[in-house]
């Protein structure tokens, strides 16, 4: 595994997010592990790991935590926010990673390609002809293809 | 008792099961779903790479909710959570409010927070009740034994869902299954994810998750598992089939949403309820249940 040094810590970043009012209070971890203990997604692939995320951030590893692939296999259940004895918001504050990791253009082709459609119709799936025609035919009302106002809420969004 | 329905992206385009039980059961226990069409996305698959975005999308929705003068009724646990969270969030902090209402003008739309949002399961335990729910049983569902999946996004984050119920003890799903007659198996790992946030990003580590759940209900002899979100569905039923072909253990594991159950006690056919639609046969399980 590849050292990393202190010398690399973005104080910087840590401050940022340490900031902000709703995910701020990280550094309250005393690192008991409660958060990997639960963690489903560590269960299966050890790779990830809750705790390490939570000390990467204290310890300023922005290039690490943003770069990499590790806050992208948290799959968002909360096990380890609703765990933590700190009540730290781990969950939310991965997902805010996640969001900055987007910014600097590391993000699964997935995530992407949702947003994208998003911007492109206001919802994930269009509901053509097609799929009305089938909903009649189990009773079901027949939908709009696009959703308008939302195309038109996210146009100017990167 | 009236509500708007929020069906989302995923339930009318590929769940439509999910919402024919759903407006089934609802009509037969008096609960007057209003079809809104300007409702759009919830904004949940943006909160990974657009939070702002994302929160944007929940609060359109809620206002056109609020203009409509209804609270709103949601299927899928992901957009229960995407909206419940922008509502707790507008509410609570004042200059967050001022910012999106600044956007949504827009869109002619001006966040008030009027309008509740609650997960269908929610409404049918603190607004239909227990004793409603009792009066519709029709058919006798003894012996069928149920292991339920509460998700994630139903029960957490705790802290924007009044303590409706426990996340680290969830009852309420059960609570109603025992009303319809059910019998409710415990499991090891209840409380798991089903894996499905990760299926964007690592398919693999997705697929095991959903897995590891999968063997436990198996292993408790559960006759089927019971469900109230449409990607969880996804990760247990429709890609089951998969999941046993990548690692040779065999489930065939029926996956029924709750008010499929439900709807089954209510004396509901087949096509009524979407069974035909599950993607593991259901066929076995209902015969125990005719005539």
């Amino acid at each position: 595994m590849k050292r990393f040094s202190l010398q690399d810590s973005d104080h910087a970043f840590v401050h940022e997010i340490e900031l902000s009012d709703f995910i701020g209070g990280f550094r309250d971890c005393y690192t008991c592990g409660t958060c990997t203990a639960g963690c489903p997604v560590h269960r299966v692939n050890k790779d990830y790991d809750p705790l390490k995320i939570m000390r990467m951030l204290v310890l300023g590893f922005r290039e690490e935590l943003l770069k990499g692939n590790m806050i992208w296999l948290c799959s968002d259940c909360y096990t380890c926010q609703e765990n933590c004895p700190m009540e730290v918001r781990i969950t939310d504050i991965i997902n805010h990673l996640k969001n900055l990791a987007t910014r600097e253009k590391n993000v699964p082709l997935g995530v992407s390609t949702q947003k994208k459609l998003l911007k492109e119709q206001g919802k994930i799936y269009i509901i053509d002809e097609f799929d009305n025609k089938k909903r009649a035919k189990v009773g079901l009302p027949a939908l709009p293809e696009l959703a308008e106002a939302a195309k038109a809420l996210l146009q100017e969004r990167e | 008792m009236e509500y708007g329905l929020f069906l989302g992206c995923t339930i009318p385009a590929r769940s439509r099961n999910y919402e024919l039980a759903a407006r089934a059961v609802a009509s037969r226990l008096g609960v007057e779903l209003i079809d809104i069409e300007e409702f759009s996305c919830c904004g949940f698959p943006l909160e990974a790479s657009d939070e702002r975005g994302a929160l944007l999308l929940a609060a359109m929705n809620l206002c056109i909710a609020e203009e409509r003068g209804v609270d709103i009724c949601v299927l899928c646990s992901a957009c229960a959570s995407m909206l419940t969270k922008t509502a707790y969030h507008l509410d609570h902090d004042r200059k967050l409010r001022d910012q999106i209402n600044q956007e949504l003008v827009k869109i002619g739309k001006d966040y008030k927070g009027r309008a509740q949002v609650k997960h269908f399961a929610r409404i049918l335990l603190e607004d239909v009740g227990l004793e409603r729910i009792r009066k519709q049983v029709k058919r006798d569902l003894k012996g069928l034994k149920v292991a339920t999946h509460y998700g994630c996004h139903y029960l957490k984050p705790s802290y924007i869902y009044e303590d409706f119920d426990d996340p680290q003890d969830p009852k309420t799903l059960e609570i109603i299954l025992e009303a319809v007659g059910a019998t409710n198996v415990q499991y090891r790992r209840k409380k798991d994810c089903c894996g499905g946030p990760v299926l964007l990003s690592d398919e693999q580590v997705a697929l095991s998750v959903a897995e590891e759940k999968l063997k436990q209900v198996r292993d408790v002899g559960a006759d089927c598992m019971n469900l109230v979100c449409p990607f969880c569905s996804l990760m247990f039923d429709a890609n089951q089939k998969g999941i046993e072909a990548n690692s040779g253990n065999e489930f065939n594991l029926p996956v029924l949403y709750l008010p499929q159950i439900m709807g089954l006690a209510f004396g509901f056919s087949r096509k009524e309820l979407g069974l035909n639609l599950n993607s593991v046969s259901t066929k076995e399980l209902e015969s125990a249940f005719e005539g």
